[in-house]
Order: structure tokens, then sequence, then C-alpha cells
């Protein structure tokens, strides 16, 4: 079997950050919303006007994830060249 | 009629057109024709394959069911329909960058190319272009008797004439500009989406008198609609948690997404679509959801989910600004329906006619192939929607997760697991969908197996037969260097 291609190894590795974020991802979602939003409705506290475990779970979810993507591709993902080395 | 409403369509239909006519000089211009008609000569920067991907996902249902759901059932639903921000990075950061090498290397134009390269066997061609065209067909007739009905409802024309009018306008533009046509029209239609449903929000809240005031009169009618639970309790954890692998991750299994997957210029564009994706899903998803469940105080008593965001439109923006709103839920129809055609439309072409029929045709043979094909296929498709065959009503049931089912690891493990040969594919495939059919029809008479949703154990068994057959039968490594 001949060496395998550079890029490849790249890919692996993002690929694997990828199931990491949506693991993270889905931890937070779920912990804030049956963490928070299983108490009785009377506790819930409102942020903006939104219930607390909402609020945390997809709004301040989805901001910290956009966050997230941002560095990813500014600082993690690296550029690869798709064409086929030969056509350079 | 009312013209305030009606003319901001009509001026979004024109631009649609023109840029149909626009990608179709595009084509003419190009030397690879099939690349360009079916790929857009894999020349997508960022900014258009983040909208692509985000337009082409976001359907019907995401503009019109789901708000509507969120209506009834509370903020449980935004949580549920908010699992779907994850398919705007997972979908690239797994097919990415080895899909777009891989596929550059067999010079791949669908999905089915790819598999038939990796796996090299034409019972795995065969198996996915017929359910790829047979779910396919069915999802796209169910869409276009939602854009037809879409157009009734905001017009009053009858719902043949909508139909024409929505059929025509698809049609053109699809047939004569091809991929890059579906691409930049998605692009206009998801910042139609954007626009729209920011405004819309805003609209809602102002006639709801601030979001403090919406809330507590959710509080007040019944407490449960502010629970993540549904407003009769019944939402249940695992449920809405197995909607990560529905609208999340096993959306990477889906043949439109992963056409996409081929079709950008760069990593660069790359990256900066798993930006602009992630963003715009979340945006969007979030917005028309909180809609949905913000009108219930506003609007009381709607009793068919689909009406909701026509009505609140209506309701609380200014005519011509609700025209230009409406639009949205028009434009995502359209931009779903659009790249299904043109995706069944390269599977007869070049899965079917190119591989089995006709492999030394002629460029123009093939020219004339696609364009005829894409025609056709339209054509049959609205006579279908004009009176929808039973069959066709149910095929769609499974268009969704059955796809996913079925397409799933033959595309990821055939990525990333040297050992997963065709064997382990087509068991992969049949199990997929043989087991979401079954379940489909225990759950609908027994409930909700484990509580989860249908696509659930079909994922994690067609999983586990890929790796089974792939072991045990014939069990070589695949070198993905040749």
């Amino acid at each position: 079997m001949k060496k395998q291609d550079p890029r490849f190894k790249i890919a692996h590795r993002e690929a694997l950050i990828g199931v990491a974020l949506a693991v993270v991802h889905f931890i937070w979602w779920f912990g804030f919303a049956y963490g928070l939003g299983s108490r009785p409705v009377e506790e819930y506290t409102y942020i903006f006007g939104l219930p607390d475990w909402f609020f945390y779970s997809c709004v301040v979810g989805f901001i910290l994830i956009c966050i997230t993507v941002i560095l990813l591709a500014k600082f993690v993902l690296k550029d690869v060249s798709f064409e086929e080395e030969d056509m350079k | 009629m009312n013209m305030a409403v009606v003319l901001p369509m009509i001026i979004f239909l024109l631009i649609i057109f023109f840029i149909g006519y626009y990608a179709s000089k595009k084509i003419s211009s190009s030397n690879s024709f099939l690349q360009e008609y079916f790929l857009g000569g894999r020349e997508l920067g960022g900014f258009v394959l983040a909208m692509t991907m985000v337009a082409t996902y976001g359907s019907a249902s995401s503009f019109l069911g789901g708000p509507g759901t969120a209506y009834t059932m509370g903020f449980g639903w935004i949580l549920l329909a908010m699992t779907q921000v994850v398919t705007g990075y997972f979908v690239l950061l797994i097919l990415g960058k080895k899909f777009a090498i891989l596929a550059r290397r067999y010079n791949a134009v669908t999905l089915i190319d790819f598999l038939k390269m990796r796996y090299k066997s034409p019972i795995v061609v065969l198996l996915s272009a017929a359910s790829m065209i047979i779910f396919l067909f069915s999802s796209m007739t169910a869409q276009w008797v939602g854009g037809g009905r879409l157009i009734e409802s905001l017009t009053g024309l009858n719902y043949h004439t909508a139909l024409f009018i929505f059929a025509i306008s698809v049609l053109v533009y699809v047939t004569i500009g091809g991929f890059r046509a579906v691409a930049l029209t998605d692009a206009v239609q998801g910042g139609v989406m954007v626009i729209g449903t920011l405004v819309l929000l805003i609209g809602v809240i102002i006639a709801g008198g601030g979001i403090d005031n919406i809330v507590q009169d959710l509080v007040n009618e019944n407490p449960r609609l502010v629970s993540p639970y549904g407003f009769d309790g019944n939402l249940s954890m695992a449920y809405v948690s197995s909607f990560w692998i529905l609208v999340g991750v096993g959306v990477v299994g889906l043949p439109q997404m992963a056409v996409r997957a081929m079709s950008y210029k760069n990593s660069r564009s790359m990256h900066r679509a798993l930006v602009i994706g992630t963003i715009v899903t979340g945006f969007i998803m979030l917005n028309m959801h909180l809609i949905g469940v913000f009108a219930r105080p506003v609007l009381p008593g709607i009793e068919i989910g689909d009406k909701v965001i026509p009505l609140i439109a209506l309701e609380v923006l200014p005519a011509w600004l609700a025209g230009i709103v409406l639009a949205a839920p028009m434009a995502a129809i359209m931009s779903t329906v659009d790249s299904l055609l043109l995706l069944v439309s390269s599977s007869i072409v070049k899965d079917v006619y190119i591989n089995y029929i006709k492999p030394d045709a002629s460029e123009k043979t093939i020219k004339r192939m696609s364009f005829g094909i894409t025609a056709i296929l339209g054509v049959i498709v609205f006579l279908l929607a004009l009176n929808p065959p039973d069959l066709l009503i149910f095929l769609n049931l499974f268009a969704f997760g059955g796809l996913e089912a079925a397409f799933i690891w033959p595309v990821v493990l055939g990525l990333y697991w040297s050992y997963g040969n065709k064997y382990g594919a087509i068991a992969s495939m049949v199990t997929g969908i043989a087991t979401y059919v079954a379940i489909h029809f225990y759950n609908q008479s027994n409930g909700n197996l484990f509580g989860v949703h249908t696509v659930t154990l079909p994922i994690v068994l067609s999983l586990v037969s890929f790796v089974l057959f792939s072991l045990l039968i014939k069990r070589e490594q695949y070198d993905f260097e040749k």
C-alpha cells in the first residue's frame, strides 16, 4: 500500500473535530434544557423575557456555537488543495 | 386578490428568472457540460455554498409546518427545531475535505458516482439510484403541492392555476440554468428567508406588546407552553433528543446535501460556508419557531398549523411588507424543489443512462438528454401534483428518514473506514430502508418504540449491518490512494 495522502490526515482530524463539537453541543443543549427546564414553571426566571432554560440552551448555546465555528474556521481548519498533485 | 401582497412575489419571481437566464449563459461557455450543469463547474464560493445548503435543507416544513406546530406546542418545539443548527457545521466538517478530494479524484458528478467508484458494485449503484429516484420524486411532489397551496392561499387563485404558476417558475430556471442557477437562486431565496423572518419576528413582538408580555400571556393560558415538555407535557426528553439524528447529524446521509459537498471551489469557500451556514440556519430556525409560539397570544384560535405564518404576517404587517415576508416560505419551497429536481435528473442521466445504457454518448446527446429529462420530470411532477396519488403521499413519509438510513453509512464509512466494502454497503442500505418502513408502521399503531423518532433504530441497525457484512464477507482493506 502506498503512503497515505497527507491531506487525508488533515481531513480525518477535522471530521473528528466535527464529531467532538456535535457531542459538546448536544450536552450543552440537553443539560440546560432539561436541567433547568424540569423545574416547576413557577420557579422559572426570565431573561430578556424568555424562560431561563430556553435562553441558555437555545440562545446562548447558538451564540457559543457561532463563535466556536468562527474560531475553528480562522485558526484550526487548514487550507488544502482539492486537486490532484500532478495537476497543480 | 390583494395586489399589495402579490406584487412583491411577482418581482421576486422575475429576479429568479433573470438569474436562471444568467446561469444558462455560463453553461454554453463551459467546456464540460456535465460538471457545469449538475455541479456548477465545482466553483461555488463560500456564501453561495452556505446559502444553497441552508435553502435546500429549509423546506416547507421549516417555514409553515414547523412554526405551526410551535404555535400549538410552545417553547418545547423551538428546542426541538434548534437541533438543526448542528447540520450547519456537521455536514461540512464530516464530508468536508475528504469527500471533496475523492470526488475530484474519481471525477464524480453525483453521489452515486462516488459510491460506484468506492464500492465498484452495480448493485450498489442500482439500489441507490432507485431509492434516490423513488424517494426524492415523492418528496418533490409533496413540496410542489405545498407551493401550489401557498400561492392559492395568498392570491386566491384556484389550486390548479396556482400550481401551474409555481411549476413554470421552477421549471424554467432549473432546466436552462442547471446547478449554477439553482445555487444562485438559492442564495437569493436564502437572503429573502433571513430578512423575511427577522421582519416578521419584530412585527409579532411589537403586536404582542413585547416579549415579557407575550410570555406572560402564554403562562396565563397554559404554563406548560413555556416548559420544554409541550402543551400537554407529552413531548418527552427521548423524543426531542432523537431529532438530533433526524434533522441534525443524519442529514449527512441526504444526497441533496452530499452533492453540495462536491461543488465548492476550494477549502476556503468550505470554511466560510461552514460559518455562514451555521449562523444562518440557527438564525432562521430560531426566528421562525419563535414567531410560531409568539403568534399564539397575538392571534389565538388558528386551527390549521400551515396557516399560522401566512395569517400572522397579514395580521401584524402592512400588506406590501407581508408580501415580501411571505415570499420567504415560497422561496424555501422553490429552493428545495429545484435541487431535488436537478438531483433526480442527474441520477437518471448520469447514473443510469451514461453508466448502463450509453457510456459513449456524445457531449451533444448528453446535453439534450439533460435539458430534456429535467423538463420532462418537471412536467410529470406537475401532473402528479394536480391530483397526488395516495402511493406518492405514502412514499413521501419515508423520504427524509429513509434516505438518511439508506445512505449515511455507505457515505460516511465509505470515506473513513477502509474495511467498508460493497457487501456492507448493500446490507446497510437494505437494512436501513426495510427497518425504517417496518418501524414506521410499528410506531403508527403502537406509539414510538423506546419513545424515540422512527429514524433512530434504522440508523443504528444499518450501522451494525454495514460493519458485520464488511468484516464477514471478503474482508479486505480498501486503498484510497488508487
